[in-house]
């Protein structure tokens, strides 16, 4: 930029473009799909391209909640536990079939779709999805990120 | 081979299977009562599991054995029929992983053992009423330990 030019934004989308390279998340990660989810995180797909490299194995710490795998009855409270523990802004992916409805256990311990547990923001769909998808989903989640509108009233 | 002596000392009649595994239908307090003598060759249970046979005029249940001699280098399956609510003895004392094994089928089917030192659910939390993979058990019957922001997808 050479002297004398300038940009002009909006707080907003300052605080967006910020917000959404500096992911920082937990992952809940209770089956198969995990894998998948090391994949993309790992050298090859290299999710820390997209600002969202560094896992933090604390609610308290983490911007996105990344529930992948199934979601049993029995660990429904612990989910969302986890969840009420995160500070906001927050996000919530929800990653893989399982996660999103249930998937192929459909009986009485699966958790028919995490939304009755937390509110999700962002689906990934896939049994389980590629690395791909996931990469698309993150994308996804920042365009969200991005276009938010922030609460400037004072909260609670 | 003990188990050859077990077999005619008992007059087991063997069951035709598949994977060729010596079966034997017995009484319902059988391995209870010979699992001193079993456990001197078959020292590993492998696992304990039951079979809902709902429908059957009597004896719904089963309970299948499945242990292992490592050295003679064979397994043997032995199934008990039992009535509902029939109580099996346990084998936790001499074989201890059966305490878990117990467990389950407790948690899944009902069924109680006689003797066990710790018989309450495993697998499922302790509010959940009913045993699911009894056949009656409604298949999508579910028990939220939560409230739930939504009713669950059908």
């Amino acid at each position: 930029m050479k002297e004398g030019n300038f940009l002009t934004t909006t707080v907003e989308s300052l605080l967006g473009w910020a917000r959404k390279y500096s992911l920082f998340q937990y992952p809940f990660v209770t089956a198969c799909c995990g894998m998948e989810y090391m994949a993309a995180a790992a050298s090859h797909f290299d999710i820390d391209r997209f600002g969202a490299g560094l896992t933090r194995f604390t609610p308290r710490q983490a911007d996105v909640l990344f529930v992948v795998g199934t979601i049993s009855h029995k660990l429904a409270p612990v989910l969302r536990k986890v969840y009420d523990q995160m500070t906001e802004p927050k996000w919530v992916v929800a990653f893989g079939t399982c996660t999103i409805t249930g998937g192929i256990y459909d009986n009485y311990a699966a958790v028919q779709g995490i939304d009755a547990i937390i509110p999700v923001d962002i689906y990934i769909p896939g049994c389980p999805p590629r690395p791909e998808t996931i990469l698309d989903g993150l994308m996804k989640l920042q365009k969200k990120i991005q276009r938010e509108k922030q609460k400037w009233s004072l909260m609670k | 081979m003990v188990l050859d002596e077990i077999r005619e000392k008992y007059d087991l009649k063997k069951l035709a299977t598949a994977d060729g595994i010596p079966t034997y239908y017995c009484p319902a307090d059988f391995v209870a009562k010979l699992s001193k003598e079993l456990k001197e060759d078959f020292k590993v249970l492998l696992d304990i599991t039951a079979v809902d046979y709902m429908g059957r005029k009597e004896k719904r249940f089963e309970i299948v054995y499945l242990f292992l001699s490592i050295t003679q280098k064979i397994r043997l399956r032995i199934k008990l029929e039992i009535e509902e609510g029939q109580k099996v003895p346990t084998i936790s004392h001499l074989w201890g992983n059966a305490n878990w094994l117990e467990r389950e089928i407790y948690d899944m089917f009902g069924i109680e053992f006689k003797g066990h030192p710790d018989l309450r659910r495993i697998l499922l939390y302790p509010e959940f009423k009913g045993h699911p993979l009894r056949k009656d058990y409604p298949i999508k019957k579910s028990q939220p330990r939560i409230k739930f922001l939504r009713p669950e997808r059908k």
